[in-house]
């Protein structure tokens, strides 16, 4: 689950690191009200949207003026924001965060998240920050120190302090620095994120260490014993298919394609993408309808498929397990009545009963192709969808 | 021979009473050899009761000193499956099968981080995974057993309905199994393919293997590296994912390409360059093997 940049740094501020002070705003006149309230002569006025590359898309502009502030509020409260993460269609902005201005000596960066090999989280901290960690880690891998975190004993205090130093953070701000580091990592557990990244981390003009950003990525196996951060969840920022999706214990992630597909499993789901690709097809969505699912399930999984305007054609491909090739014949033949199949539909059994299931489709009424083998399969959907 | 799990396996299943760990725990005891396997189960409280003939105890500790058992499996909620495999690990098994889907992250990195300190000996194989099979044997697991044949190709995976496809396209060729693996579809687990493939290596049973992957982290390049190396049977690979867009996940935990990291693509070139025969087709995950058996 994504937060917010604000919420990130509400986060951020329980475990002691310090953010610059900011006001989440609905509205131009909250906005007007939260520069009022914040003081100063300089704020920051950022969407806040799920996505990276704000600044660069237009969503955050300094206001040295309570008027630019208003300006600013304005042009960016119901824009479509568009930046590398969101798609050229961008995504509409219904939230700003109004945040006093900042002295900036220098930027870095530090993010943390999981290492799959060793098993440990990981600060990765690096002299280049406001740029992209990915350029970094490409172009100049040497400007990125990690610091692999023992599970057990946290974050090694020398450590911390002699990668600040390294990162280029002053002398007298080391400490400082090292204080950062650890209320970053004891955030990132107590939170179950599975990334936080702080980019830019600014030193200001007085040697203070702050987090001008704060990108935040939860675990969503761990939400049930994270009920402050549930609160956080704006459905506003997700897509309303997965959103229904989700209700109904399928994994459902939208595509550009137009050949919707349905099956039991996330590989061979993955697979089954892959496969219409290969055969000239592409694919609408991801679509898991996990290991035990019943005829009200796929009712809903075609649902949500068919609701999608650019599928011109159903993939079905099922491998019955402990779940029954008849069982889920019988949930597609329910299913395509009671939605009413516009589409072609190819649909392909193997596994468990999968001659009562290709008999239970062979006397329906439903209009679809069978398929045997995934190819089989993916050949007829990408021909129907062409024809 | 067979990798891991044989005839002589003594099975204890952490969660017996469960409706999931009932259900397959009576699936394995009507699969070949499971009535002799699968000799214990685990719920703490329920010491006394039995379950389908098998008799429950209230600790893994309690099962080994009663019946012998050498390896557990796993059913337990996703809040208390981390502490269900401390607790297995703790009874110094010498196998650990975690079925269970959803554990949060950071628990499993706390209990991969116990199982190195205290040196432990137990294997991990999971969590998030359809279990261990070997054909005619023993099956430890959700998978169906019926699509399995006794034979000579050892399979790994990281997702379940993807390995039942691929047993699938093996049996109908007329390949049978060693042994297949499934290490699950979360970022933090057990054994990972490299550990696999280790096993297929040396074991004499084993004549080939095929290894499916698919996109998220890099354990598919680094078992590409070793297999460079070391690996003297024929491999065929499959990478699921090539069409997944960047940053979201696909339905596993661990199934995500992030900071341009994890794309099928980077895996399917190091397993290439690795003499690993890729189908690039997932209807061609067995017809691939074949012909690397007899090339």
């Amino acid at each position: 689950m994504n937060v917010h940049e604000y919420q990130g740094k509400e986060i951020l501020r329980k475990y002691g690191v310090t953010t610059p002070r900011g006001i989440p705003c609905f509205s131009v006149e909250e906005a007007v009200a939260a520069a009022e309230e914040l003081g100063g002569n300089v704020w920051v006025v950022k969407a806040q949207i799920h996505a990276g590359g704000r600044g660069k898309g237009g969503g955050v502009k300094v206001a040295t003026s309570k008027e630019l502030v208003r300006e600013y509020a304005d042009q960016i409260l119901g824009m479509q924001l568009v930046t590398h993460q969101t798609g050229p269609e961008g995504k509409e902005v219904k939230r700003l965060y109004i945040e006093e201005g900042a002295d900036i000596a220098d930027e870095l960066y530090v993010g943390a998240l999981v290492d799959r090999e060793t098993q440990k989280v990981v600060l990765m901290c690096s002299s280049e920050g406001g740029m992209d960690i990915e350029t970094v880690a490409e172009e100049t891998p040497e400007k990125i120190i990690k610091i692999y975190v023992d599970p057990s004993d946290g974050l090694d205090r020398a450590e911390a302090e002699d990668v600040c130093s390294k990162m280029g953070i002053p002398d007298e701000a080391v400490s400082e620095g090292a204080d950062f580091l650890a209320g970053l990592y004891e955030a990132f557990v107590a939170s179950d994120a599975s990334l936080a990244e702080i980019n830019p981390l600014v030193v200001t003009g007085d040697n203070r260490i702050i987090a001008l950003d704060a990108k935040f990525n939860i675990d969503s196996n761990a939400l049930y014993r994270q009920p402050e951060i549930v609160e956080y969840r704006d459905l506003d920022e997700e897509d309303a298919n997965e959103i229904e999706a989700s209700q109904w214990g399928l994994s459902y992630i939208s595509l550009d394609g137009n050949i919707g597909c349905l099956v039991n499993g996330a590989g061979l789901a993955m697979a089954t993408m892959d496969i219409i690709k290969l055969y000239g097809g592409e694919p609408a969505n991801f679509l898991d309808v996990g290991g035990g699912a019943n005829a009200e399930q796929v009712t809903e999984a075609f649902k949500i498929m068919l609701a999608n305007p650019n599928v011109e054609g159903i993939l079905v491909n099922i491998f019955g397990g402990i779940m029954q090739c008849d069982v889920i014949a019988e949930g597609i033949v329910t299913a395509a009545n009671e939605v009413g199949m516009s589409v072609p539909l190819v649909v392909r059994l193997e596994g468990t009963n999968v001659a009562k299931g290709r008999k239970i489709l062979d006397d329906s009424n439903v209009k679809l192709q069978t398929a045997t083998t995934m190819a089989d399969a993916a050949e007829k959907i990408a021909a129907a969808v062409k024809a | 021979m067979s990798i891991l799990i044989n005839k002589d396996t003594r099975v204890v299943t952490q969660g017996i009473t469960g409706n999931t760990g009932e259900f397959h725990t009576t699936q394995c005891l009507d699969y070949a050899f499971g009535r002799d396997c699968f000799v214990a189960g685990v719920t703490p409280g329920k010491e006394g009761q039995d379950v389908q003939g098998v008799p429950v105890y209230n600790t893994v500790a309690d099962a080994k000193a009663q019946q012998g058992v050498n390896a557990s499996v796993i059913y337990v909620p996703p809040r208390f499956a981390a502490a269900a495999i401390d607790e297995a690990v703790d009874a110094e098994l010498d196998l650990v099968i975690c079925i269970t889907e959803g554990i949060p992250v950071a628990d499993m990195i706390k209990t991969r981080d116990r199982m190195r300190k205290m040196n432990s000996k137990t294997i991990l194989v999971g969590p998030n995974c359809p279990g261990v099979i070997t054909p005619d044997e023993i099956k430890i697991g959700i998978m169906p057993g019926y699509i399995h044949k006794k034979g000579n190709i050892g399979v790994v995976s990281r997702s379940g309905t993807l390995t039942y496809e691929a047993v699938h396209q093996l049996t109908q060729l007329g390949l049978g199994q060693s042994t297949c693996v499934g290490i699950g579809g979360d970022p933090v687990n057990g054994m990972k393919h490299i550990d696999v493939l280790k096993m297929f290596n040396d074991d004499p049973e084993t004549e080939g293997v095929v290894m499916c992957g698919e996109i998220g982290g890099t354990d598919e390049e680094e078992c590409a590296a070793w297999i460079k190396e070391h690996m003297t049977k024929p491999v065929a690979g499959f990478i699921a994912g090539v069409t997944a867009p960047p940053g979201k996940r696909m339905g596993h935990a661990g199934a995500i390409i992030s900071g341009g990291q994890g794309t099928a693509q980077s895996k399917i070139d190091a397993l290439q360059d690795a003499g690993v025969h890729v189908a690039l087709n997932p209807s061609e995950m067995g017809s691939t093997l074949k012909a690397a058996m007899s090339s």
